[in-house]
């Protein structure tokens, strides 16, 4: 860690953003698109407003320790109110703005929250709902006033107001922030964030300002992160990825944070911008080829020809030349071709133009989207981490990339498989603990100080490490062959026509599946056969849908076939679902992972007669609309057979 | 609520118009006041639209007299309404398809620009800073509806929900001190009904413009206008609160038909 001249250690954050307004003061700290200009904050504006937020807070009564909620869309200001508390001792806890009431008054009342900031109108009139219900919370403070001018509650303040109190304070108390700062220690817990939950009620983790500094310097040190690079921000603030790759990389590193303007305008923002690091998981990645592949279809036959030419020619040797690999001559002046009319234009297109480093990390990324990254040119590499790690663990160094692994364990990570096949991780990015949870705590990091991940894998000839599954869900056949539903669903998922799926099988003769087909790849491909559709459900239960979901089903088989470990889950009969799963249904987590629990439970009848061999079952579901309405949805689903294959005669065809 | 209804702005006097033998509309009289949001109802063909345009000059009337900010006059012509502050949106989408969201909004700034064709074609003197102001007008009323997203795509191809809502803000880009909206509501699904009432409202509520508006759909008239007048065959049968005209049996009967 870099000491300051007076000798003073940078390793806090407050620390590290005084630090950036001393010397790096006009550099931008922070862009928002506002009114459709980008509008700049450079790094001494920034410690400005950070220090008058955090003495208005301080006016508030926000102490030493106390938890500051902070709901909404990634805002500068929501960035400095982080700062601001942090400056104080206490402890941010960023909130999903898109969580539905119930979710959120858990982490209220769980971290026992006094202040809470708020983005807009719309999360002010969220947490006036639950307010009843969380009495610990005395104030309200929000960014944006529109439409607020009729609310007269006492405990509601704009945040201007409380930046106007606290530059008063500031005069008054020069030296007040100055001294806040410096009670701070490194091992102080700089933010909470809350697991999302794949099982049982949200964990608040606590990470402290060592854990997030220590990660920020791991990407500064891999990827050589410095104060010219731009990040876009637009992932929720809550998740671990954003508060690590936004919030602590642009603060250890000095690089600029950049809001879009909104949620729907991150394409356009992101062209504008061109950041020069960006990270995404991959159904963001995958989103964007979907679009791109669909907009190909409808261009003219020579561009689509010429996107398909010079995209072989990539598949080619893309990746090889990426990785500085010897190439043949002519394949090596194919591609520089290629670059000049299709890759450079497409990475233009998609925004991607600058970057440096992307890196992709949350869910398994499909072999083919990953290559198709890479060989545009594009240095996509994926790591591994959780909420729990600083999502810092592993990560691929440059010239070591490989699609099916996360990469090596970063500086001062020490990984350990366990018996079961369980990784087990130890290292400075470790949380300190879960909130008021000990038993958790306890259960989760073992006596020698290793956090279980409860992930599968191993570590492969190269040192790299390679996921499979989660340890848990890792079952068995009743035949006893190993059964790890995630990866067959991944490789299911991996075609763009399936947006989820499920598979069954633990205790099972065989594997069956549910699958989600993607709304907007088969709506097209619908479209472009002439099949009138009228929505989703409808959609689902065309004949040539099914047909096309089937040759995918038999393709993985084909692919599990070839492997001894696995030739015996291929999937055997599947229907494709009436409605998509929804984190509102409680069928997905808010980051979109599967709830295979609840989905067993809910749609018993619908796995009974999968396992029964019928070949259609009917079903009604409830479903919950955005606005809180409740409807349901009824259908007649079909249940098809895939073919399998023999391992001798896959592994013969291969 | 911040804002208050105010005096009458707009005094419409034993207004008739004709078109040829036809009696569009028959001795109406009706006022509108300051801030408030005044309805006009009624089944088709009953007048509604000849209404909103002899109001923004559309249409002469042949009999009556208008009153407006307490200047009498015969009628008004189209140029003097927008001048006056009169802003529109029509029955059918009349945006310019091929144009910009961005540029047919800054065709609502039109009246405001002072410099001269050459100035601006040529983009020298005060074009440039007058261009930029009033784009930064603009970008308050893209933000205001929240249409970032859709900036820079050409109108055509947008929904028709939201082609209405550009229409709005075309409007409002005028910085109108009335409003008059012609079945904002048209063809919308409830979501997009929803959305464009709370547009309504909070334009009536932030900038205190005056509204008159027609629309069809009773549930959406009786929850946000403050006063209702109801034409049937050219004439007036009913004017007031909504409580009030909900209850008048004349008014029942153009819509429910009577019992012979």
């Amino acid at each position: 860690m870099v000491a300051t001249p007076d000798g003073g250690a940078l390793d806090t954050f407050p620390r590290l953003l005084m630090h950036h307004a001393r010397v790096r003061g006009d550099r931008p700290a922070v862009r928002e698109k506002d009114l459709g200009i980008w509008q700049t904050w450079t790094w001494a504006e920034v410690a400005e407003q950070a220090r008058a937020l955090a003495c208005g807070l301080a006016e508030l009564g926000f102490k030493r320790g106390d938890r500051l909620a902070i709901v909404g869309d990634n805002r500068p200001r929501l960035y400095g109110s982080m700062l601001a508390a942090q400056m104080l001792g206490g402890i941010p806890v960023p909130m999903y703005q898109d969580a539905v009431a119930a979710e959120m008054v858990f982490v209220l009342q769980d971290a026992g929250v006094h202040i809470a900031i708020a983005e807009d109108q719309e999360q002010v009139d969220k947490l006036l709902e639950m307010k009843e219900q969380c009495p610990e919370l005395q104030h309200i403070v929000y960014d944006d006033p529109r439409g607020m001018r009729h609310y007269s509650q006492p405990f509601l303040h704009s945040c201007d107001e409380i930046v106007a109190m606290g530059r008063i304070h500031n005069t008054n108390h020069p030296d007040f922030i100055a001294a806040e700062i410096a009670k701070g220690a490194a091992d102080d817990v700089s933010v909470m964030l809350y697991t999302s939950g794949t099982t049982g009620k949200p964990k608040g983790v606590c990470q402290t300002h060592r854990a997030f500094i220590a990660a920020g310097e791991g990407g500064r040190v891999i990827d050589r992160h410095s104060e010219d690079d731009e990040v876009l921000s637009y992932l929720p603030m809550a998740w671990v990825g954003d508060h690590l790759f936004s919030f602590a990389q642009s603060i250890v590193a000095g690089m600029t944070i950049n809001c879009p303007e909104s949620g729907d305008t991150v394409m356009t923002d992101m062209r504008e911008i061109g950041p020069t690091y960006y990270f995404a998981p991959p159904r963001v990645f995958e989103n964007m080829l979907t679009q791109v592949m669909i907009r190909m279809e409808d261009a003219g036959a020579l561009k689509r020809r010429m996107f398909h030419y010079f995209m072989d020619v990539a598949k080619r040797c893309g990746a090889e030349i990426l990785d500085g690999k010897p190439v043949a001559a002519g394949d090596k002046l194919l591609y520089a071709l290629g670059n000049l009319l299709v890759y450079g234009p497409l990475r233009n297109t998609l925004g991607l133009s600058r970057i440096r480093v992307a890196y992709t990390a949350g869910a398994a990324i499909g072999p083919d989207l990953f290559r198709f990254y890479r060989s545009i040119g594009i240095n996509l590499k994926q790591l591994y981490g959780q909420t729990e790690t600083c999502a810092f663990v592993c990560v691929q160094p440059d010239d070591e990339v490989k699609f099916d692994t996360v990469g090596k364990p970063t500086p001062g990570v020490e990984i350990k498989i366990a018996d079961n096949g369980e990784i087990l991780v130890k290292g400075p990015t470790l949380m300190k603990e879960y909130y008021k949870r000990p038993d958790a705590t306890a259960e989760s990091i073992n006596a020698d100080g290793y956090f279980m991940t409860g992930d599968a894998g191993f570590i492969d000839a190269d040192g790299h490490l390679k996921i499979i599954d989660r340890a848990k869900d890792v079952g068995r056949l009743s035949g006893g062959a190993m059964f790890a539903p995630n990866y067959i669903e991944n490789k299911l998922k991996f075609f763009p026509h399936v947006k989820e799926a499920v598979c069954f099988g633990h205790d099972r003769d065989e594997v069956c599946a549910f699958v989600n087909i993607d709304m907007g790849a088969v709506g097209n491909w619908a479209e472009r056969r002439n099949i009138a559709y009228a929505g989703y459900t409808d959609l689902a239960g065309k004949e040539q849908v099914l047909d096309l979901v089937r040759e995918c089903v038999e393709q993985v088989n084909a692919e599990l076939a070839t492997d001894d470990m696995t030739a015996d889950t291929q999937i055997h009969r599947f229907l494709v679902l009436h409605k998509e799963l929804d984190p509102d249904d409680d069928e997905l987590t808010r980051t979109r992972k599967v709830r295979r629990g609840f989905i067993a439970e809910k749609y018993k009848v619908l796995i009974e007669a999968l396992y029964q061999g019928k070949t259609s079952q009917f079903i009604e579901t409830e479903v919950k609309f955005e606005d809180g309405r409740r409807g349901k949805v009824a259908a007649d689903l079909a249940i098809r057979a895939a073919k399998t294959f023999s391992s001798a005669a896959a592994k013969k065809a291969a | 609520m911040a804002r208050e209804i105010g005096d009458v702005v707009l005094d419409l006097r034993n207004i008739s118009l004709r078109f040829g033998g036809v009696k569009a509309l028959t001795d109406i009289s009706f006022d509108v006041r300051e801030h408030e949001i005044r309805a006009i109802i009624g089944p088709n063909g009953a007048g509604k639209s000849s209404m909103l345009n002899v109001i923004n000059g559309v249409y002469q009337p042949q009999e009556g007299e208008i009153i407006f900010h307490g200047e009498h006059r015969r009628d008004m012509d189209t140029h003097a309404a927008a001048e006056a502050g009169i802003a529109r949106t029509f029955q059918n989408i009349a945006l310019f398809k091929g144009m910009s969201v961005l540029d047919n909004l800054m065709t609502g700034r039109n009246l405001m620009m002072k410099c001269s064709f050459l100035e601006h074609a040529f983009w020298f003197g005060r074009a440039r800073s007058e261009e930029l102001a009033h784009r930064a007008k603009v970008e308050e009323v893209i933000d205001f509806l929240e249409i970032e997203h859709i900036r820079k795509t050409p109108v055509g191809r947008l929904p028709y929900g939201l082609q209405k809502r550009v229409e709005l803000g075309r409007a409002l880009a005028a910085e109108p001190k009335m409003l008059l909206l012609d079945e904002p509501m048209a063809g919308m699904n409830v979501e997009e009904k929803q959305d464009m009432c709370r547009f309504i409202l909070d334009v009536n509520d932030q900038f205190g413009t005056t509204i008159v508006l027609i629309e069809h759909d009773m549930g959406v008239v009786m929850d946000i206008s403050d006063r209702v007048v109801v034409l049937d065959y050219g004439r007036k049968i009913g004017d007031g609160v909504p409580d009030e005209v909900k209850s008048n049996p004349e008014v029942i009967a153009a819509y429910l038909g009577t019992q012979h």
